[in-house]
Order: structure tokens, then sequence, then C-alpha cells
């Protein structure tokens, strides 16, 4: 399918965030936070005509309020995007109770801590293959060379599908997540080829089965017994990629930017390697990438807010993470705080099934990278460059270490 | 002290497994359970405090005997 004008519209720039606000505007894309806090001491729910009509909660309360309550508000859409395209189904993220439970249980225990640690030896492999690529060079662009990397390897491994797709995947998850916020003919087109490509990974493990996550959901079986739909699958097993992948790269992007710009905090835990779980919490609250979406079904009200139906409700899960009526110093990363009930991956039943990995990802990733490179700063001569929308992370990371100039 | 968890209210973050991997267990979905009857030893209880305050469903409860 070709762009066309109907379906791809630039945004004007915002000048009233107020009541006006747009996720996609330049201005958040590069420093949200300044602009979270002024909304947040406005009002804890602000709309939008944009996006055919769109709330934002932006206290911690109300997003918890809202994850909560899945009476009135609807995971069907979990995309905030210029149109209202069909449903896609991609379950468990894309289903509300009773539904949601039994599409979830599925998948949980491939995911839990004591799984996930298996993979922990060959994450560490990836990890130092990647710097073995660039670390004589004195300089690299972080999020192309080593960030991104790791998740899609990790990915199509426990998918089993080839390492060697990757920039297939980046292709259509860029198409889905970003691109298709305005132009609806690109969503599809990734969503389509996508379904194809796990359709294809389906029929060959029809004939010969395989121990990866694609012949779990084909093995598995629902209350009646009986298989799942191949539909379900396919929904499945899109939501494992895209929700694997530029949220990770995001995450451990995010966390590199912050070192590379705070010597205090990289001395710190390199003499004091137990405090990297504490602070991998830290950087998912500071540096939250993933911001979801809800439909609203029926008028209710949240935190005193009216709400209505027909409008979807930007979930900024990263917002939440920096009220400071929850956390002192929201606006500060504190590598060593103590109580951090961060919101990264979610509040209530939608809970981030990738948690335990996304998190193991980070500590291997940040932890391998300290050990070769301990000391490194931005390249004053390059610039950071963040995704746009639902995942926000670093996409140009340009790093100088050891004696680079 | 002893420590309890609701299991309607955990999504299973496991936060408290990672603070207090002695005072917890994960079932095969990976949500949390207290590990035996609750009970905590003197040596960990600041875990059990530690747990409490970082699990984002407010799912732990630490009763003080």
């Amino acid at each position: 399918m070709s762009d066309s004008a109907s379906t791809m519209r630039e945004h004007p720039s915002v000048k009233d965030w107020i009541n006006d606000f747009d996720h996609t505007d330049p201005r958040w894309t590069q420093d949200p936070f300044p602009i979270w806090d002024a909304l947040r001491a406005h009002s804890p729910v602000v709309h939008t005509e944009r996006f055919l009509g769109c709330y934002l909660p932006t206290t911690y309360e109300a997003v918890k309020e809202i994850a909560y309550d899945t009476e009135h508000f609807s995971s069907r859409r979990i995309i905030v995007r210029d149109v209202r395209p069909e449903l896609i189904p991609a379950p468990p993220i894309t289903s509300d109770p009773p539904a949601h439970k039994p599409a979830k249980q599925l998948l949980l225990p491939s995911f839990t801590p004591d799984a996930i640690k298996k993979l922990e030896p060959r994450l560490r492999t990836i990890c130092n293959e990647l710097i073995d690529e660039f670390i004589n060079d004195g300089k690299v662009d972080a999020a192309s060379r080593y960030t991104k990397h790791i998740p899609v390897r990790t990915s199509a491994h426990m998918l089993g599908i080839p390492e060697a797709d990757g920039d297939l995947f980046i292709k259509w998850i860029h198409e889905i997540l970003e691109v298709g916020i305005k132009n609806s003919d690109r969503l599809m087109g990734a969503t389509h080829e996508m379904s194809a490509y796990f359709a294809g990974h389906i029929a060959r493990r029809k004939n010969s089965p395989t121990d990866d996550l694609i012949s779990t959901l084909m093995n598995a079986r629902d209350k009646n017994g009986q298989p799942l739909p191949d539909a379900h699958v396919v929904g499945s097993l899109r939501l494992l990629l895209i929700a694997g992948i530029d949220t990770t790269w995001s995450a451990i992007g995010a966390s590199l930017w912050h070192l590379a710009r705070t010597p205090a905090d990289r001395e710190r835990l390199i003499a004091e390697p137990e405090l990297m779980p504490i602070a991998i919490e830290e950087f998912l609250r500071a540096y939250s990438p993933v911001t979801m979406a809800r439909e609203v079904m029926k008028e209710t009200t949240i935190s005193g807010c009216p709400v209505k139906p027909g409008n979807m409700v930007l979930l900024s899960f990263p917002a939440a993470n920096r009220d400071p009526a929850v956390f002192p110093d929201a606006n500060k990363v504190v590598i060593d705080r103590t109580e951090n009930r961060h919101a990264a991956f979610g509040l209530g039943i939608h809970r981030c099934v990738g948690s335990n990995l996304a998190r193991m990802e980070m500590t291997v990733a940040i932890e391998e990278w300290l050990k070769r490179i301990p000391d490194f700063r931005l390249d004053p001569a390059g610039s950071v460059t963040w995704s746009e929308g639902t995942v926000r992370g670093p996409r140009r990371l340009p790093i100088l270490f050891g004696n680079a100039n | 002290m002893k420590i309890r968890v609701d299991r309607e209210k955990c999504q299973g973050h496991a936060r408290c497994k990672s603070l207090a991997p002695e005072l917890f267990d994960l079932d095969e979905f990976g949500n949390a359970r207290e590990r035996g009857d609750g009970s905590v030893p003197a040596r960990l209880e600041g875990r059990a405090w530690l747990a409490r305050s970082n699990c984002p469903e407010i799912a732990i409860e630490v009763i003080e005997e």
C-alpha cells in the first residue's frame, strides 16, 4: 500500500499543552518531563481533541485508577493513533476480562525469574560479542550497535526465529509503533507482513515441532482441551515480538545515556555492584519507556475528572513515575532509592509479561558494558535522538570512551 | 513479625522475590506467596519492610506481633 494524504498528516505544533497535548510533538519526544510537570500541576487528567479525542492522566493515582478499572476502560486498543483502525487482537495485551487471564497464563510460565535465569549466560556472551566489534574504535553509536541487538537476539532465540531477520523486526515495529500512529496504511501493511511471517513459521512446525515459544503456543490447549485458533497464536506472537524489542532497547539505552552523563553514578555502580538491582529499578522509574493506552467504554470519573466514552486514554506510566506526590525528588535519578513502587511495567492485570526478562537484559547489558567500558561520555560531535510516541528511548546514542577524542 | 501476600492483588512483579528471596516463593505463573507461615526471622525484618515498600500493587502486609 502507498502513503496517502488521507492517512498521513503532520500535526500542528502544540501551543496549549493543557487543552491540546500531543505526545508526538517533537518537544515531548525530546524532553517530556517539564511538560508532564506543568500538566500535573494543572489537573490529574487533561484532554486533547487530537487523536479523535484523548485523555492523559498526569498523576500516579489517576494512572493507577484507570489501570485497575477494566469495566470502564478497555485494552482492545492499546495505542493512541490519529484514526481508530480495525481491531488488531494481540492477546493477552489487547484482552479484557474474562478472556485476559487464560491468555496470559499460557505465557507466564515461560517468563518467570527462574525460566529467564537460564538465558543469562547466553546474554552475557551476546553482550561481549557486540562490544568486541567496537571496543577498539574508542567510539560507538550504542543505540544501533549495542542496545538494539540485545533484545533482538534474545527475542529471536526465545521465539525460535532467525536472528538474521532482526532488521525486518525493527522495521515492522517502527511502522507499527511510530509511523503507524499517523499512517494506518503502513500500520496495517506491517501488521499483515508480520502475521504472514509467523504463519510461515507455524506451518513449518506442524511437521517438525521445536522447543520455543511458537511451539509452546501451538501446543497450548484451552479449558476445553482445544488448541488455540491460529489467529490467537499469531496475535500473541506479534505481541511478544513487538513488546520485547523497542521497549528493552529503550530501557538499556536510556540507562547508558544517564550513565554517560553521570560519572558519579557510574563509579558508584562499579564500586558497589550489589547496588545494581536497585539502580535498575530507578532507571526503569525515571526513564520508563512504555506508554500504553485504553479506550473509554463507559462514562466515569477519574480523580474527580469526568471521562467520556468514545475517547482514548494515553496511559502514561512514565508520567506517573515522575509524580512527586509518590516519589520524593521525582525528577532526580537516585540510584539507591529504597522505596520505589514504580509502574514502568504497568499496574494491575496487564503487568508486562516480560518484566523479568527485561530486567535481566538491562542488568546484564549494563554490567558487561561497565566491565569493558567503565569510563565513557556522550560524543559532543554527535546528537542523541529519541523514538516517538508509544515507546521512548535513544535511537542514536553516540558515545566516546577510553582515550578517544 | 509476619508477612502475608494478598494473592488477589499480586500481579507477579516479583520485586519481593528479588529484594527478599528468603521470605517469598513464586508459583508457576510468577505470582508471589509468603514462604511457610510467613514468619520473618529478626535478621530479615529490614528485608520484609523493603519488599513491602517496593510492591507496586501494595499486596504485601507486614504484621508486627
